[in-house]
């Protein structure tokens, strides 16, 4: 059985991640084999009337700061210096005005970029030069929230991962596995707008 | 408030399959009871330190200073996982359990390496792991017990891997995790709470064995009103961290848990003026109520990311000619204190340093208390640089006594510095709460002239001196095990090897290259009357971190590979 101590139990909560897609599972060693059977325990939920808030960003959301001296004003970027330390923005459905904080995953870190500079094949995702990255690191799914300001690469405090912001989020240092996912931006009527779905997977990897 | 599930009856299917494929070869399970726990017996390796005065010490010496070059593998076993792994192997009459990072336990048939039954726990996607590692499992009647990186305890039963229950301790998304092997005392299970770095308010929290339902609950930072409380200001500690996330140690006939706190969030003191109670601190815990009986602070308003989270080791130990009824511990903060227990209070007896420490600038002879060089302190805004590092004289991995030679064997790392500096930080639920900002070179050096980091010293603590010193190059992150045949077992260092030491000397005896570095707990233990020794190989978290820093601060590109494995040790027949 489960105990919940506030009343939920693990394994409900929804999301189109495997957040608590079931707790754990036991193999005999008889049914290893079978793992993928077994993996049917808890299968992740469908993102089907997933909540808005939990949605990762859509496109046509609005950017909106989370931090710092512009925090709660929309992305636009002439409120972003060059190259500055990124800072964490949210998705938001222009409709309905749901900000999509409903999971960590969602959260992106913004700056800006000269995108001349940028690798040519990044450039498109670009939006008059302001950049977006997942916030979560892909190694153990910790914050992204240093900044290497000569080197110009967001880094992890954990485990001391680098990325390149002007490379796709490429690794340049530390045990990171993969590229941080970069959010593609437009812009549109002078405000940040999601243009597609996350440039690859966000989170950690759960291994084996 | 137990809530039983429709998954249960899922867990119940795997079960079927786990019964059916039960060897026949396999003997009886042999029920973990108080007194087994109590007085461990040499044959097996029950918990965490294999004894609850966390000796780390085993009375076998088949494998002793005339054979042990002659050691070798007998079995091995591959994790399939990558990162730290830290648990030692428990042994319980022929069924070893051994813990992995991303929480999985790994049941094995101990003669044999055959595996019994894997649990394989599914982490949630948003988990944000600072440590990625689990340091072990608890057994406790026909059940394993596991503390989980998402904030759960899991009650197994230990023949088939079945969940029996699990509990969900504190909520993950606020920024709460573990990482300890559970401690088992009195029918009760305790853990600790992991979060320091990122807001939490730290406990130790004790469950029913059995029912999993909650006993007791001890925060680690008292509540407005409380003893203790004064000592901070405003709401600090509703955010001020003091995990708990090393195993305790226990006195059955005190009935007191003995653990160490880690340090006060944000790292910086001065977001936090005062003393802190009772981060950096030993807290004796009465395992039937919980009530914090006594606590000793080894220094206050911590500045420097200095864990005291090591439990001491229970040792009696003599001075001036008295034996005093003490605890030993050797500190991150780089001093080695001497404190006596006693049912209601823990008394200060000596300390002195065991690396090079640049912060202390004196401890008060009758209360302990350090006082500070205040140029070595950081702060917000401020930045200074200080010796020992952040990992401190001694981190986690724990070090090891033998009681007949009353040697301590401390793994330790000096002539490694921090260069800190504070920067502001708003609190967010679940988020990084550290407020450090950045550095050159990582914030991290090694003191200019010296030749090595890591290190394993030896203490007579009769006596209080140190009586040899193996170095090495490398930094050493490699927990310690004693053993009666003269024997110190550790691995630790970035060459991935596993050693024997002559615990009298020092020298190396014997050596293994691994596949990986070694930060595993060794243990040691016999099948059908012949003894083994295993441990993990799986390098990775806090060694990494400092391989990189290592790597960045000397020009050089050390690479150590990753990947986990549990070796088997044992003397030709």
């Amino acid at each position: 059985m489960t105990v919940s101590r506030r009343g939920k139990r693990a394994g409900t909560r929804v999301g189109n991640d495997t957040e608590r897609r079931g707790i754990g599972q036991t193999v005999s060693r008889r049914t290893v084999f079978k793992l993928g059977l077994l993996g049917g325990i808890g299968l992740p939920l469908s993102a089907l009337g997933q909540p808005a808030d939990r949605m990762r960003p859509q496109p046509g959301d609005r950017l909106v700061f989370e931090e710092g001296p512009n925090q709660g004003e929309l992305v636009r970027p002439e409120l972003l210096e060059l190259n500055q330390k990124p800072v964490s923005a949210l998705a938001q459905d222009p409709e309905t005005e749901v900000l999509r904080d409903g999971s960590r995953l969602n959260r992106v870190m913004i700056t800006r970029i000269d995108v001349d500079a940028m690798g040519e094949r990044y450039r498109d995702n670009v939006a008059a030069g302001v950049v977006a990255y997942s916030a979560v690191c892909t190694h153990t799914g910790c914050d992204v929230i240093d900044w290497d300001a000569k080197a110009l690469n967001m880094a992890c405090p954990c485990h001391e991962s680098q990325f390149d912001i002007y490379e796709g989020g490429k690794v340049v240092g530390g045990p990171a596995p993969r590229p941080l996912a970069m959010l593609p931006l437009e812009l549109v009527d002078g405000v940040v707008l999601v243009a597609a779905v996350f440039r690859g997977r966000v989170g950690f990897t759960q291994q084996f | 408030m137990l809530k039983t599930t429709s998954r249960f009856l899922l867990a119940c299917a795997v079960l079927a399959w786990s019964l059916n494929s039960l060897a026949q070869s396999l003997p009886p399970y042999n029920p973990v009871t108080n007194a087994r726990l109590q007085n461990p017996e040499a044959s097996n390796w029950l918990m965490y330190r294999g004894s609850y005065d966390s000796h780390g010490y085993s009375s076998l010496d088949q494998i002793n200073t005339d054979n042990v070059d002659e050691l070798r593998p007998v079995w091995s076993f591959s994790t399939g996982l990558r990162e730290g792994h830290q648990a030692p192997p428990i042994v319980n009459d022929g069924y070893m359990y051994v813990s992995t990072p991303q929480n999985h336990i790994i049941a094995l048939d101990a003669r044999s390496g055959d595996m019994i039954w894997r649990y394989i726990r599914f982490l949630p996607d948003d988990l944000q792991q600072l440590h990625p590692t689990n340091r072990g499992v608890a057994l406790y009647g026909d059940r394993v017990y596991l503390a989980t990186v998402d904030a759960y305890l899991v009650s197994l039963d230990a023949l088939t891997g079945e969940v029996i229950w699990e509990v969900e301790v504190e909520d993950y998304n606020s920024g709460y995790y573990m990482t300890m092997a559970p401690l088992v005392a009195d029918g009760k299970v305790m853990v600790g709470v992991s979060g320091g770095e990122l807001g939490i308010r730290g406990f130790v929290e004790a469950f029913d064995a059995m029912s999993g339902e909650p006993a007791w609950k001890t925060f680690t930072i008292p509540a407005p009103g409380e003893p203790g409380s004064e000592s901070w200001p405003g709401d600090t500690w509703k955010t001020g961290g003091v995990p708990v996330w090393i195993t305790g140690s226990y006195d059955p006939e005190l009935n007191l848990a003995y653990w160490g706190t880690g340090n006060g969030g944000p790292w910086m003191g001065d977001t936090r003026p005062g003393d802190n109670l009772y981060a950096t601190s030993v807290i004796a815990l009465d395992v039937s109520t919980g009530e914090l009986k006594s606590h000793h602070q080894y220094h206050w308003n911590d500045s420097w990311d200095w864990d005291e989270v090591s439990a001491p080791l229970l040792i009696d130990f003599e001075r001036d000619g008295n034996t005093i009824t003490g605890m030993v511990h050797p500190a991150r903060n780089g001093y080695l204190w001497f404190l006596e227990r006693q049912a209601a209070a823990i008394n200060f007896v000596d300390a002195m340093p065991y690396v090079y420490q640049d912060v202390f600038t004196s401890i008060d002879p009758v209360s302990g208390r350090p006082e500070y060089d205040m140029s070595k302190k950081p702060g917000t805004g401020y930045e200074a640089s200080f010796c020992p590092s952040l990992w401190g004289g001694k981190d986690w991995p724990p070090a090891a006594f033998n009681p007949q030679s009353r040697l301590l064997f401390i793994p330790a790392n000096d002539n490694v510095c921090s260069t800190m500096i504070g920067e502001e930080i708003q609190y967010r639920a679940g988020r990084s709460y550290i407020g450090r900002g950045r550095s050159d070179n990582g914030g991290f050096f090694v003191r200019p002239g010296t030749n090595h980091v890591g290190e394993l010293q030896a203490w007579n603590v009769d006596t209080g001196e140190r009586v040899w010193t193996a170095t090495f190059e490398s930094q050493n992150w490699g927990p310690v095990l004693a053993t009666a045949g003269e024997l110190v077992f550790m691995g630790g260092t970035n060459d991935r090897y596993f050693r024997a030491f002559d615990a009298s000397t020092g020298e190396i005896l014997w050596q293994q290259r691994t596949n990986s570095g070694i930060t595993g707990v060794p243990v040691t233990y016999t099948l059908d009357g012949k003894q083994y020794v295993a441990v993990q190989s799986g390098w990775g978290v806090d060694a990494q971190r400092e391989q990189n820093l290592l790597n960045m601060v000397k020009g050089e590109n050390h690479y150590v590979p990753q990947g986990g494995v549990i070796w088997v040790f044992a003397l030709p027949d």
